[in-house]
């Protein structure tokens, strides 16, 4: 019934469409009376009229009879019908068909961006909630300034310090490989390849973006981890088989492409005028570079490597297979640690009893998050926008 | 390469001062350029005499750009690009292989149709070269030479007090001002513009001509122009460009009043352009 519902409004919007624009191309006169909105226009107007009207009343229907009646598609005509007649017979010579559309579309747009931010501020508040209740069983400063975490222990403790150390030490990590890494290769892309080299080169790193975690972190924990295991023993250290060092190297990988596309892109953004006139000073291309191109394309290659944080910050997958679960408060790459995301996950997989603080302190980690991770992205955002006005 | 002169190609400027002294700044021989398989210039044969104004006109696409550009190697930086023919400034050929990109551009400066200062402050725009050549060995030096290069650009005493303000903050004939400082601050003997006003009010422009008035005592000036007014009035010596040849080449105000081809007639009299 539900795919005849709507194939049935598709055509009642059709047929509207088509009536109206008939309708109010059969208003012009031979004498040269001129509509004031194109006949399309007015079909768009009427059509949208019938498209609103059969949604409302198929609504209505499926919540009167249930979505699976009969009687839902009869509705859905019937509230198309009585959508458009109104709009068709509004439709005359001097009728604004087009304003009155381009309102139509306004306010669906409106719609469709309030969708998305109402969503959004429902996740934060729903975090924030239940964050407060979690914070009713365990006080926030033991959360925020605790040295220990052990949720199932008994008895359980919930100092999430550990988890953010280790989160930071993943993240520097990741970024120490990634960032020289994306930003030297972006430069060679921008400025040193010849066009064939980076239209090939380009699309190669971004398959490395394609990958998709999940194969990235069983990479990491059966292949880079016991070579680091590996190389580490025979130089004499012990190497835990999980560590932050495995988990952070493929993490940089991952963030490669983000960086050096992104760096790539704005770096071709600074005006070539600006590279000619230091040529043209009689520097080389190396000090242009380093004085002139990286100076201007600054503010975008930080917002980059902002977004780039963010995004290690964030990622479950690498970190659950490659850096393990023990809550170590530690700066040693070569230890198992664990991160805010991979205490989530873990806090929340399995059949739980919702209101134990051991299943709230998820959220309490999420909210943590999402905090920081906004504020990376607020700042970033503020460099560019500061800087943005730079060139001309 | 030392091509044979071809008596019938060359263009030497009437030009009563520079030849009393026998002085050419720039000297062409059969130069022939090639974005790719298109040729752009075409057997030119031209010599600039030093301390003067020289303005390249002609319809749009007819080389002088990429004539210009050919003076201080800018060509080398368009990959397509290719030269031929002999091209000598103070009687060195500066297509020779060992001659230094980086000490040519210093002799021979050049100013863009767009104002393009670079992203940072008026002080490190100007001081942009001189760091780049070594031409100061303690901040005092640099003081002195961005001072020295602003006064002569004329903008000094717009911006004594602001050094530090980004150069893009200034008003376009500000700016172009600055890149002009930014120019002459590495002591250059030759100066390029091309079409340095097109972006400018007429109050700017005005102000930019005036400028290379001045500078015409000390520098030799090739400038691109689009206008037969500004021409006429910066210029001493006027070079016309069509379809990549230069079709005549000589004093200003001759070219003006009595030019002796009739396609230069035909351009200056607005019958194609
Ligand atoms: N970078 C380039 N690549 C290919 N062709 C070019 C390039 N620059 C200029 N040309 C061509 O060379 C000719 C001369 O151009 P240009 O020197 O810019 O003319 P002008 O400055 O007199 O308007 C034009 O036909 C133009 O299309
Ligand atoms: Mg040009």
């Amino acid at each position: 019934m539900f795919v005849w519902t709507v194939l049935l409004i598709v055509l009642m919007a059709v047929i509207a469409y088509w009536a109206g624009r008939t309708h109010a191309a059969g208003l012009v006169t031979a004498g040269g009376a001129r509509l004031h909105s194109l006949p399309s226009y007015h079909g768009l107007f009427t059509a949208a009229g019938a498209m609103i009207g059969g949604l409302a009343l198929a609504i209505a229907g499926a919540l009167v009879f249930g979505a699976q009646s009969f009687f839902t598609p009869v509705a859905a005509v019937l509230g198309a019908a009585i959508g458009a007649a109104p709009l068709y017979a509004r439709s005359s010579l001097d009728f604004r068909a087009r304003n009155n559309f381009e309102r139509i579309v306004l306010v669906l747009l409106i719609a469709c961006s309030g969708v998305a931010i109402l969503t959004t501020i429902g996740i934060v508040f729903s975090v924030l909630f239940e964050t407060l209740v979690f914070f009713r069983s365990v006080s926030p400063i033991e959360f925020l300034f605790g040295t220990h975490w052990s949720p199932t222990g008994t008895p359980a403790s919930f100092g999430f310090i550990p988890l953010l150390a280790g989160t930071l030490l993943i993240t520097v990590i990741a970024i120490a490989v990634a960032g020289p890494l994306g930003l030297f290769s972006a430069i060679f892309m921008a400025e040193y390849a010849s066009p064939r080299l980076r239209t090939f080169l380009k699309p190669v790193l971004e398959i490395l973006a394609g990958i998709p975690t999940v194969v990235l972190g069983f990479f990491a924990a059966l292949t880079v981890a016991p070579l680091i295991r590996g190389s580490g023993e025979a130089m004499g250290f012990s190497v835990a088989s999980e560590s932050a060092l495995a988990a952070g190297l493929v993490m940089g990988m991952m963030i490669v492409p983000l960086i050096s596309s992104l760096s790539d892109d704005i770096i071709n953004a600074v005006p070539q005028t600006l590279r000619d006139g230091s040529y043209a000073m009689g520097a080389t291309k190396s000090e242009t570079i380093k004085k002139v191109v990286l100076p201007a394309a600054l503010p975008g290659i930080v917002s980059a490597f902002m977004l780039a944080i963010s995004r290690a910050v964030g990622e479950t997958m690498i970190v659950v297979m490659a850096a393990g679960l023990a809550a170590n408060l530690t700066a040693n790459p070569l230890a198992a640690v664990t991160t805010i995301t991979v205490q989530i996950a873990t806090l929340l997989v399995g059949d739980q009893e919702f209101d134990s603080p051991k299943t709230l302190s998820a959220f309490a980690l999420g909210f943590v998050l999402f905090f920081f991770t906004l504020v990376l992205n607020y700042i970033a955002l503020r460099i560019v926008q500061k800087y943005r006005e730079q060139y001309d | 390469m030392n091509a044979p002169v071809h008596h019938q190609t060359l263009v030497t400027p009437a030009h009563p001062k520079a030849l009393a002294s026998g002085q050419f700044k720039v000297t062409a021989r059969d130069v022939d350029v090639y974005y790719g398989e298109k040729q752009a210039i075409k057997d030119l044969s031209i010599d600039i005499p030093d301390r003067s104004v020289s303005a390249f006109i002609g319809p749009s696409g007819c080389g002088k750009s990429t004539f210009l550009r050919c003076i201080n190697r800018m060509n080398d930086t368009i990959p397509t690009c290719r030269v031929t023919g002999d091209i000598k400034v103070d009687g060195n050929d500066i297509y020779d292989p060992n001659i230094d990109v980086v000490q040519l551009r210093a002799k021979v400066g050049m100013v863009f149709q767009k104002p393009n200062p670079f992203p940072k402050s008026i002080y490190e725009n100007v001081a942009y070269g001189p760091r780049i050549h070594g031409l100061a060995t303690n901040k005092t030096e640099l003081d002195e030479i961005v001072e020295k290069s602003l006064r002569k650009a004329g903008l000094w005493e717009e911006v004594k007090d602001r050094l530090q303000h980004p150069g893009t903050g200034l008003s376009g004939g500000q700016q172009q001002r600055l890149c002009i400082a930014r120019a002459i601050a590495v002591n250059p003997e030759v100066i390029l513009m091309d079409e340095p006003c097109s972006a400018l009010d007429p109050i700017a422009t005005a102000r930019i001509e005036e400028l290379i008035d001045e500078l015409r005592q000390n520098y030799c000036i090739v400038i691109v122009t689009h206008s037969m007014q500004q021409a006429a009035r910066v210029s001493q010596l006027t070079a016309f460009f069509h379809l990549g040849t230069l079709v005549e080449y000589g004093d200003t105000d001759e070219m003006f009043t009595a030019p002796q081809e009739k396609r230069t007639q035909d351009y200056i009299t607005g019958r194609f352009g």
